[in-house]
């Protein structure tokens, strides 16, 4: 007996399931509230990932049903809410995106509720709604806060202390605390050891808050205090950006890790040894992939991101559950909204495929991410993937930085703003 | 027959095997929705300065690519991700691209320039961007129903001499009694075709 091709793969689809029962809560019973009929795939998540992913799953395959679980009846894009920090956007409408075009377009039902639990053998999803069954589940959740490494940072220091690490009213809260600063004042923020959400973010927000105070408050100064050793993403292009633009207000200090927060004082603490205290203070915490993921039992031994297998990003803890986004180990590809959205295609393209028995196919991926350094000057990272002895890897001599000279700069921010208005557009219609 | 080809495969200790071993290599779609985050689903762009894919002639996708690769034609990321791909790559995404019906692009343009475009297209550029721009000739751009800040963009590397034009087309443009207005006003016209 031989196994053909096909067997092989569906055998495989299986087998790596078999282990995934330890740990699956307990569900009490709840009422069905879209009774499946046909083949179903469940989306978790209405933001980069989960919205391109539901999009694309349509577009391949009409007769598969689409369920998209979101808890927010909008969606507001972290990149360029830096740009909204800094004074450069009035408002938060160019990064707001609504369902209902989404929706139409391609015959999506879109449940706006909370996902409160897995269970992933019934392979259902209980909501705040009530429950889904799937024969695909989709997850792109995003990330939540490790609380418990940094000492004091509850709900309520956060409204003192904004971490603005998802986009919305934290946003908000930071750049009013920016307007409401005196002339003169010192802002800290703190940068968690890598990997976390967008690794050129922190250093394009502490950009965008030196714009601001060169703009308004030019007696002001920022500290970074960053738990690398070094800027982890594009340091080059931050660095001489920094001394080009904001030498007199911007001190970048590394490898201090902050551990702890006084809200009240507003002050950080790092590792117990050395206070800073800041009129205006942007935490952002160390992260694992969003609360529901972790609950679900799809985060692997490192407690805190969901390993999967590189072609169809199905969970390797849990069979016919797939993870992407930040909430993924990707391999090579770093967690930003364009990976995201990348990683939603392959992942869409190969879930088509398994429910219908087809062979998958093999990631082709890209990642670009536009930081801006000044309102007009842009820079950016861009690289393109492949699997390799079943691990994403960069394409060897693909990819690489903006021109250290910034002679690209005025041209990138032009590019990048278009590269919102697409990116948005592809989520959204 | 199923249980039988679980119950070898454990045998094997194939379970530690990925699916992804026998994944077919990336098809052309697979390729080309990479490059929709940018270029817009299928390639047709949302705008404003990214342009549109869908509809763009297989050739100058294919030719733009190799050049984006090798330097010849400037690019701010575009010679970066072209280094992540085969030149069958490239002939893949310039199909698939092809194919797509191009959306029109929804950027509010000047009356006066359209019909002033139109007059200069006709004279000085219709040899080889033929139907109004809706196809090209020995390798012309598809630039009917482009976005207008892109086009604009391309004039200012064409007429700076950063982007190097075919020969022929720069003999046409030294002809333009006024290139800079001329070429922006052909750029108009362009785009405001469907
Ligand atoms: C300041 C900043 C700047 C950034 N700039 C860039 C940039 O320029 N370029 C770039 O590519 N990336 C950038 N990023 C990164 C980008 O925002 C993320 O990588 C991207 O959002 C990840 O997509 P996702 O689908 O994994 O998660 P998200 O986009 O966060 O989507 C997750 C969605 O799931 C929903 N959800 C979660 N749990 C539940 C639940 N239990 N029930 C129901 N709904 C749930 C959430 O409400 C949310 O809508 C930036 C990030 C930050 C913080
Ligand atoms: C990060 C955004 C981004 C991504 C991703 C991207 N492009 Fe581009 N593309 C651009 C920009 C910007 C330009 C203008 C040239 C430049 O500055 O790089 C461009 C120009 C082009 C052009 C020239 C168009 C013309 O009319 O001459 C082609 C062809 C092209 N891209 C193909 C692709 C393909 C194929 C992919 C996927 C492999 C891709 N692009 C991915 C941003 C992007
Ligand atoms: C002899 C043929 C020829 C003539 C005449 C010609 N072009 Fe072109 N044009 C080309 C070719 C070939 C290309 C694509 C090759 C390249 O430059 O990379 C092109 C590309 C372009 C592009 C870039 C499009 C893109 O997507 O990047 C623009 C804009 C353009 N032409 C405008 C004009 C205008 C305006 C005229 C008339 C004033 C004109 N051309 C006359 C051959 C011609």
């Amino acid at each position: 007996m031989t196994l053909d091709r096909r067997s092989f793969i569906k055998l495989i689809g299986s087998a790596s399931g078999a282990a995934a029962i330890a740990g699956a809560p307990m569900i009490a019973a709840a009422a069905e509230i879209m009774p499946k009929k046909g083949k179903r795939v469940v989306v978790v998540g209405g933001g980069y990932g989960g919205t391109i992913a539901a999009k694309y799953i349509r577009m391949f395959d009409k007769s598969i049903e689409v369920v998209l679980v979101e808890r927010n009846d909008h969606f507001v894009s972290c990149p360029f809410s830096n740009l909204y920090i800094g004074g450069i956007l009035k408002d938060l409408k160019p990064l707001t995106i609504k369902y209902d075009k989404l929706v139409k377009n391609h015959g999506i039902k879109l449940l706006q509720a909370e996902v409160t639990a897995i269970d992933p053998a019934a392979k259902k999803v209980v909501t705040s709604k009530g429950e889904l069954s799937y024969d695909r589940l989709v997850m792109s959740p995003g990330i939540d806060f490790r609380l418990e490494e940094m000492k004091g940072y509850d709900a309520a220091a956060m409204e003192l202390m904004p971490h603005a690490w998802k986009a919305g009213p934290q946003t908000v809260l930071l750049r009013k605390q920016l307007e409401a600063m005196k002339d003169g004042g010192t802002v800290v923020m703190s940068v968690p050891l890598a990997p976390y959400r967008c690794p050129p973010g922190p250093y394009e927000r502490a950009s965008m808050i030196a714009f601001y105070l060169k703009q308004h408050k030019p007696k002001s100064k920022l500290i970074m205090l960053d738990a690398n050793p070094d800027v982890t993403s594009k340091g080059g292009l931050f660095k001489k950006g920094w001394k080009d633009n904001y030498a007199d207000i911007f001190e970048y200090r590394g490898a201090k890790k902050v551990t702890e927060v006084d809200a009240k004082n507003r002050a950080v603490m790092i590792e117990g040894l050395e206070e800073v205290k800041g009129d205006v203070v942007n935490v952002i915490p160390p992260q694992r992939a969003g609360q529901i993921a972790v609950a679900a039992g799809l985060v692997g031994d490192d407690k805190n991101w969901c390993p999967v297998n590189a072609t169809t990003f199905e969970s390797t803890k849990h069979k016919d559950i797939h993870v992407i986004g930040d909430a993924s180990v990707a391999g090579a590809m770093p967690k930003s909204g364009y990976s995201a959205n990348s990683e939603a295609k392959v992942c869409a393209m190969n879930v088509v495929a398994l429910m219908n028995d087809r062979e998958t196919t093999e990631l082709s991926g890209i990642n670009t991410c536009y930081s801006y350094i000044t309102d007009k000057e842009a820079v950016s990272v861009a690289a393109v993937y492949a699997v390799k002895e079943g691990k994403i890897v960069a394409v060897p001599n693909s990819g690489g930085v903006s021109p250290a000279d910034f002679s690209a700069a005025k041209l990138e921010a032009i590019y990048a703003e278009s590269w919102l208005k697409n990116i948005l557009t592809e989520m959204s219609t | 027959m199923k249980m039988k080809f679980s119950t070898l495969a454990l045998a094997m200790g194939v379970m530690a095997v990925s699916s992804a071993t026998f994944a077919a290599p990336p098809t052309a779609e697979m390729l080309a929705n990479a490059c929709a985050g940018c270029h817009g689903t299928h390639g047709s762009s949302a705008g404003p300065s990214m342009p549109s894919l869908a509809g763009q002639d297989k050739k100058v996708i294919v030719e733009s690519m190799k050049h984006f690769k090798s330097g010849e034609r400037p690019s701010t990321v575009m010679g970066r991700l072209a280094k992540g791909y085969t030149d069958a790559d490239f002939e893949a995404m310039g199909d698939f691209f092809s194919k797509q019906k191009r959306a029109a692009a929804g950027v509010k343009l000047d009356a006066a320039k359209i019909k002033k475009g139109a007059a200069v297209a006709e004279k000085f550029c219709s040899r080889c961007h033929i139907e109004d721009g809706k196809e090209g000739k020995d390798g012309a751009s598809v630039v009917a129903g482009q976005w207008l800040p892109y086009l604009q963009i391309q004039n200012d590397e064409y007429l700076s001499g950063k982007r190097k034009m075919v020969e022929k087309m720069e003999e046409k443009v030294k002809q333009l009694p006024n290139a800079k207005d001329d070429m922006d006003a052909a750029a108009h016209f362009y785009a405001s075709q469907k």
